[in-house]
């Protein structure tokens, strides 16, 4: 079911406002693990969290990588969508999803149900995330 | 002429065939594209004239459908990483903006739970194909609300047939209500500034009194705001109706 806003959903209740200025991804905001692994979908009372973007800015777009705080652990993932509008052509979701990864690139899910955008194609290192995902826009 | 009976009967003549002059009516009903008519501005009139050129050009080899905001549209563009070097995006149409060459429309849909929006622009060589599968204007020209509608009302199926079109007549306008998601929104929509009729306000009436404190009833009198487009569409609807000809 998708993160609807302000339902609760995976038992974490947030009565904080949600800002809605920069909506592409940076540190501490909350992401939405859209593969099939454990670790993304296992219910926690803490949304999982960006603590570090791999980038010279500290903003990440659609194929940067970032470290996520989920269940008290660190872990790599990759961003597949923001809310942010991007270039013309390229599709803007509802919501920041997010892929785990390992640090090699290996993808830690099996399955991403969700529509992933067809630009990550263009750096040669996801491939195997690509291969997991059925959707594509 | 000898009839059935062998009685002779007074010639009838045949009844005389109504013409239909298709094309007479489809001039009746002219639509030009919103992006035509130049903004409100200081910017000279040629360079509006060397942008219309291009955009009849390139209306010339491609055709742009008619349609407007709420229409279910399917567009096939061209894209380098696709598989089959080709992505279709169905999708609804919630806005349309932007003058001239770069005007843009944008589609939403929900896949798998997810939203999805895509901005096109209209008179960008990649796309192969625009086509109309649903025809009906919706009670707004901005459907920017149904991000925080509940999402069954973004959901068309991508693998839609495209219904068929009536007559070369009238557009039908569909009056849903749409029922949104709990507060808080994206927006206020409630309030008198973004003048939605197609939301079904659940609110209770002391915060529909409230968001009339923001109404702006001096508005419409304005006459510094007035832009009387009628006489620039006329001229720009010949000059376009000549080029496409």
């Amino acid at each position: 079911q998708g993160l609807l806003r302000r339902s609760v959903s995976h038992s974490f209740l947030s009565f904080a406002s949600i800002t809605g200025a920069c909506r592409a991804i940076q540190k501490l905001t909350r992401v939405r693990v859209v593969d099939n692994s454990t670790l993304g979908n296992t219910p926690y009372h803490r949304p999982p969290k960006c603590i570090h973007v791999y980038n010279k800015t500290g903003v990440g777009k659609v194929g940067d990588t970032i470290l996520l705080a989920i269940k008290g652990e660190k872990k790599k993932a990759l961003i597949v969508g923001h809310k942010m509008p991007g270039p013309t052509m390229t599709a803007r979701f509802d919501s920041n999803n997010v892929v785990l990864i390992e640090d090699n690139g290996n993808p830690v899910g099996t399955r991403i149900k969700t529509p992933i955008p067809y630009i990550l194609r263009q750096k040669g290192e996801f491939s195997k995330v690509l291969a997991i995902a059925r959707n594509f826009v | 002429r000898v009839s059935s009976d062998g009685k002779l009967e007074k010639f009838q003549p045949p009844p005389k065939p109504v013409i239909i002059d298709k094309q007479k009516q489809r001039e009746e009903r002219r639509f030009l594209s919103p992006e035509f008519i130049p903004p409100r501005g200081r910017t000279d009139p040629l360079k509006f004239y060397i942008e219309r050129k291009d955009m009849i050009q390139r209306r010339k080899v491609f055709n742009i459908p008619e349609f407007y905001v709420g229409h279910v549209l399917a567009v096939t563009t061209a894209d380098p990483y696709a598989n089959e070097k080709a992505s279709r995006f169905v999708g609804i149409c919630i806005q349309r903006g932007g003058k001239g060459l770069g005007a843009t429309f944008v589609l939403r849909n929900v896949i798998e739970d997810q939203g999805v929006e895509m901005c096109y622009e209209l008179y960008n060589p990649r796309i192969q194909a625009i086509e109309v599968l649903k025809l009906e204007k919706r009670l707004d020209d901005n459907l920017m609300y149904l991000r925080d509608a509940l999402p069954e009302y973004s959901t068309f199926d991508v693998n839609m047939k495209p219904v068929s079109r009536l007559d070369h007549e009238e557009v039908p306008v569909n009056k849903l209500q749409v029922r949104m998601k709990p507060k808080p929104w994206s927006k206020r929509w409630e309030r008198p500034k973004y003048n939605i009729k197609g939301i079904k306000f659940d609110l209770p009436e002391k915060k529909m009194k409230e968001a009339q404190k923001w109404s702006q009833p001096w508005l419409e009198f304005d006459m510094l705001r007035e832009y009387d487009t009628s006489k620039i569409e006329d001229k720009i609807w010949k000059e376009v109706s000549e080029g496409l000809k």
